[in-house]
């Protein structure tokens, strides 16, 4: 376990600028203002090689040059605390354990690209880390860190927080955008990207919670000593939020390059009740289902990717064999059947016809035609969606079909029923 | 504007920075299928049924919304690519009520092609349909969700290109659909029926009120003397409804048909267009002369008058008092026409045939009956005179040409131009022209005012007189005026509002498909009816002035007033 980004949450008064001071905070910030210019910030997040902890790993650096670059005298920072990934609340420990981290992060971030404004966009479920962070802001206005002419300097930067209603499309950026304009949250496609045309048509600059804590420790430290933390592709520490039949559920801290297995067993002591894993979901109902077979991979970009599976949220969901698997699978086909924006046709209309499929195979009224449907399905979700939810969708569906193949075959054959085909579909051919 | 080089299947192809995959691809005979991409609407990337291959790319593209990158490697046609938009294809019939045989949009439905060039052959999916709630409130335009695919371009249209907002995305997920808010009627809500969004449907989820049967049961009425009027724009575009070019004129052969299938007489909108220049010309004048409320604005379009009732009532002492033509037509009709020939108003049906489905709502409102009945009694659409065409099974391409029954028949070139945007303030400023001068004018075609673009200006000397015009078309380009107008910041004299782009020949109840590029065309057609008729200003058609010695007396006199013009609602929004 790690002590790095997270290492003040629980140790001080998460809203007082005194105490934030005590342990360097504020120290980042003011360096960037008197110190440096804002494409050097670029460049030391870049150098860091600090990739996004949102989920999609982009790297930080080239977002922000992106932003940086355009020519315009509006842009924004967004902090995109929609934290709304089942399974997931790793935010939540940051919002609430130190608020100021993530603002200073955000102010820097502001400064580097040259945004005067910045919305903290958080998920309706946290109305603690909401009241955290509007107090929080408004320390750092009476102290000078906010505002206009930030400590006498030329730079303005001013931060409101808005709050969705509970869609966790919202956590998508374009649609989290949409949210913040009033309008439906509701994705659409890109390009533009938010760095040319983001918020309210403006250059923006969307980054996660903990990607932003991250901002005045890489500045703090410097990018060459950051980058001794983690692997070669996979720099720093990252945040994980475990739950599921385990002995220690909770968020932790590790150190990038990590086995999922050490994950598992040495830090949060393996299975509950002496049960036996079946497989973990990894990154959030968006994520992959893992069996143990896999366990020894490393928590790493570049290795989970050749695995074609992605690190996601950084979410662990540990289950053992007494799940019914296909029920599993369809409780997740079901959320995120209720949470596609309706947009596109293969999120709208794919998530409806999995479920379906999924129910008919669990009441015993499979057919090897449907195993064939599913796979169509959720191979036309992943590659053509409009956005990320639709594209991650059916990836516990992907994936228990490849590691778990047997079962939904012997589900189908066990149940097989002679002639259903025909009897549904009723088609007669002469000849 | 830089270049960049992309290879498409094999094939290198140098396009502009900024141009799309679907683009890149038309340049090189590449159809890419679409359904909710529209020439003429913003690209929005929702059916994905255009998505191909990109080289180091994982999953598609969607073509119609990312622009070529330099090196960009496309493939359009792999196994991978057609598998996807099969089941893509697949997945959106599963939710379409698919009753092909009996659809109003049957061999003109996008859907339908498309499934049979991707050789879409059987359906996998479990269909899922909503329960069948056809919406038939509106006088004009019929809703039926049953079929919506969920494309969204009647909702861009709506909001982004009217200005109105009537339809909406309700609900998400597959829970979403195009509905009214708050699940209204199409008659409780702010909708104009300018009709649209009925162009833009790929499918028919959404469809003019069909009358022709009310048409066919008063022919056959032997006690009813059924007279018709046919609008300028529909002799430039009931041709594609029986497969001609774009822009034929078939102005000969409509009213060959029209008699041909019984109608007692044959008359021309462009009569009463004649005619609305005079009254709206001298409303002009007299506005200008006594400080009246100005800018004037026109009041042909009924999807205008309905736009301006709810959403700016306090500013309807800008619109001209003059009805439409088709009202004038009807007024007329039942009085004077009826008079002249002897002819119990009450056994007189009024048939008009409109580019519009606003007309529709139009005949029917309250105000419309100073002859002492509905003036206009049914309305059709030129994609339904389509229809009737097909139905009586003569072969309106073959038929002679022949001329439009007197007097309500004959018309001028000013009228003519009417179907067009531009061509009411074209065919005013002849008239006023040379009814202030005295002089005849000279060089009668304005092209300052035509083409298809949004908003036009143009200074306009008329003696002394500097007069400031603008013409617009759509009602988001009508809403600048009145925003202008509101301000204080609109020093124009006349602006002419048509509600659908491009003027009448782009009107909610025209051919299917109707972009721009047709559109033009159209536009051209009109235009050359105008240049071949003898007459070409308003104040000179001899009928009109017949009618005026005869029986209405004077431009904004006592009879006009009462036949010829009307006064407006204050609808509460």
């Amino acid at each position: 376990m790690m002590n790095l980004v997270s290492r003040l949450c629980g140790k001080i008064n998460p809203i007082s600028v005194k105490d934030y001071r005590e342990y360097d905070g504020l120290k980042a910030l003011e360096v960037c203002l008197f110190n440096r210019e804002p494409n050097e910030l670029v460049d030391i997040i870049k150098q860091s090689n600090l990739k996004g902890r949102g989920g999609a790993a982009f790297p930080t650096g080239l977002k922000w040059e992106f932003v940086a670059s355009e020519n315009n005298d509006t842009k924004y920072v967004v902090c995109n605390a929609d934290e709304g990934e089942p399974g997931t609340f790793k935010d939540k420990v940051l919002l609430e354990g130190c608020p100021l981290q993530i603002i200073e992060g955000m102010i820097i971030a502001g400064y580097a690209v040259g945004a005067n404004n910045g919305y903290i966009y958080i998920r309706g479920e946290y109305p603690r880390a909401k009241k955290l962070l509007i107090d929080a802001i408004s320390n750092l206005e009476k102290e000078g860190y906010l505002g206009q002419n930030i400590l006498g300097q030329e730079f303005s930067f001013n931060i409101e927080v808005r709050s969705g209603s509970g869609a966790y499309i919202c956590g998508e950026e374009t649609a989290l955008i949409k949210s913040i304009e009033g309008d439906a949250g509701r994705a659409r496609h890109k390009p533009p990207y938010p760095p040319n045309e983001g918020l309210w048509g403006k250059p923006t600059l969307v980054n996660n919670v903990e990607t932003l804590a991250n901002i005045p420790l890489i500045i703090n430290m410097g990018p060459e000593e950051y980058k001794r933390y983690g692997t070669s592709s996979s720099n720093g520490t990252k945040l994980i939020s475990v739950s599921g039949c385990v002995v220690n559920k909770g968020v932790f801290e590790v150190e990038f390059g990590i086995t999922l297995r050490e994950i598992l067993f040495d830090i949060c002591g393996g299975l509950k009740d002496g049960k036996q894993l079946k497989f973990i979901q990894l990154g959030g109902a968006s994520g992959a289902c893992l069996p143990e077979e896999l366990l020894d991979t490393k928590l790493d970009f570049d290795e989970l990717r050749k695995l074609d599976i992605s690190l996601g949220s950084g979410a662990i969901l540990v289950v053992d064999d007494t799940v019914d698997l296909l029920g599993f699978v369809k409780t997740t086909m079901e959320f995120f059947k209720h949470e596609s924006c309706g947009k596109c046709v293969p999120c709208r209309e794919g998530n409806k016809h999995i479920v379906k499929i999924l129910d008919r195979i669990i009441q015993g009224n499979g057919t090897e035609r449907d195993l064939d449907l599913l796979k169509n399905i959720s191979m036309v979700m992943r590659d053509c969606s409009c956005c990320g939810l639709g594209q991650a969708a059916p990836t516990a569906l992907i994936t228990t079909m490849r590691f778990f193949e047997d079962e939904y075959n012997d589900l189908i054959h066990h149940h097989y029923k002679k002639d259903i085909d025909k009897l549904n579909r009723e088609v007669i051919v002469n000849g | 504007m830089g270049k960049v080089s992309v290879n498409i299947n094999g094939k290198d192809v140098t396009v502009d920075e900024g141009t799309t995959i679907l683009e890149a691809c038309k340049k090189i005979n590449i159809k890419i299928p679409t359904l909710c991409n529209h020439p003429d609407l913003e690209t929005k990337g929702n059916c994905r049924i255009c998505i191909v291959e990109v080289e180091g790319q994982k999953i598609f593209s969607a073509a119609c919304c990312t622009t070529v990158r330099d090196g960009m490697k496309i493939k359009t046609n792999t196994k991978r690519v057609r598998e996807a938009r099969k089941i893509i294809m697949e997945l959106i019939i599963s939710s379409h009520r698919d009753e092909c045989l009996s659809c109003v949009r049957s061999n003109n439905c996008e859907l339908q092609t498309l499934s049979k060039e991707l050789n879409v052959n059987n359906v996998t999916f479990d269909k899922n349909i909503r329960p069948i709630k056809i919406d038939k409130s509106s006088p004009a335009i019929v809703r039926d969700p049953s079929k919506c695919i969920k494309c969204g371009r009647c909702v861009e249209v709506c909001h982004d290109v009217q200005g109105v907002g009537a339809i909406y995305n309700a609900f998400r997920s597959s829970d979403m659909e195009i509905s009214l808010p708050f699940e209204a009627k199409l008659d409780d809500v702010e909708c104009v029926y300018c009709g649209q969004c009925i162009n833009v449907c790929p499918v028919g989820a959404i469809y003019e009120k069909d009358d022709t049967e009310n048409v066919w049961d008063a022919i056959e009425d032997k006690n009813k003397h059924v007279i018709v009027q046919i609008a300028p724009a529909v002799r430039v575009s009931l041709g594609e409804e029986i497969g001609m070019e774009p822009g034929s004129i078939v102005t000969g052969k409509i009213v060959a048909f029209l008699r041909r299938i019984g109608f007692d007489k044959v008359f021309d909108t462009n009569f009463a267009a004649d005619l609305t220049i005079m009254e709206e010309g001298n409303e002009l004048l007299y506005r200008l002369k006594n400080n009246g409320t100005l800018p004037m604005m026109t009041s042909c379009s009924p999807g205008w008058i309905r736009y301006i009732e709810f959403f700016y009532p306090e500013l309807l002492d800008h619109v001209s008092s003059c009805k439409s033509p088709q009202q004038m037509f009807g007024a007329l009709a039942k009085s004077y026409y009826t008079q002249k020939f002897n002819i119990d108003p009450k056994d007189i049906v009024v048939v008009s045939i409109m580019p519009c489905t606003a007309k529709k709502a139009e005949a029917i409102r309250k105000e419309m009956n100073d002859s002492g009945h509905q003036d206009v009694d049914i309305v059709l659409t030129t994609r339904e005179l389509g229809r009737m065409v097909k139905e009586s099974r003569i072969l309106l391409e073959e038929l002679q040409e022949e001329e439009f029954d007197a007097p309500l028949g004959i018309s001028t070139g000013a009228a003519a131009i009417f179907g067009s945007t531009g061509g009411v303030m074209e065919a005013a400023l002849r008239t006023v022209y040379e009814v202030v001068t005295g002089e005849e004018l000279e060089n009668i075609d304005l092209y300052d005012l035509r083409g298809i673009e949004g908003f036009k200006e143009s200074i306009v000397k008329i003696g002394e007189l500097e007069v400031k015009v603008a013409v617009v078309n759509s009602l988001k380009n009508a809403k600048k005026i009145l925003e202008m107008i509101k301000k204080g910041e609109c020093d124009y004299h006349f602006v002419e509002v048509m509600c659908c782009p491009g003027g009448c020949i782009g009107g909610g109840g025209q051919p299917i498909p109707g972009n721009n590029e047709i559109k033009m065309k159209r536009i051209d057609g009109i235009y050359y009816v105008d240049k071949g008729l003898s007459i070409r200003k308003s104040h000179k058609n001899p009928a009109v002035l017949q009618v005026y010695k005869e029986y209405l007396g004077e431009p904004l006199g006592e009879k006009s007033h009462k036949l010829l013009h009307t006064h407006y609602n204050y609808k509460s929004k």
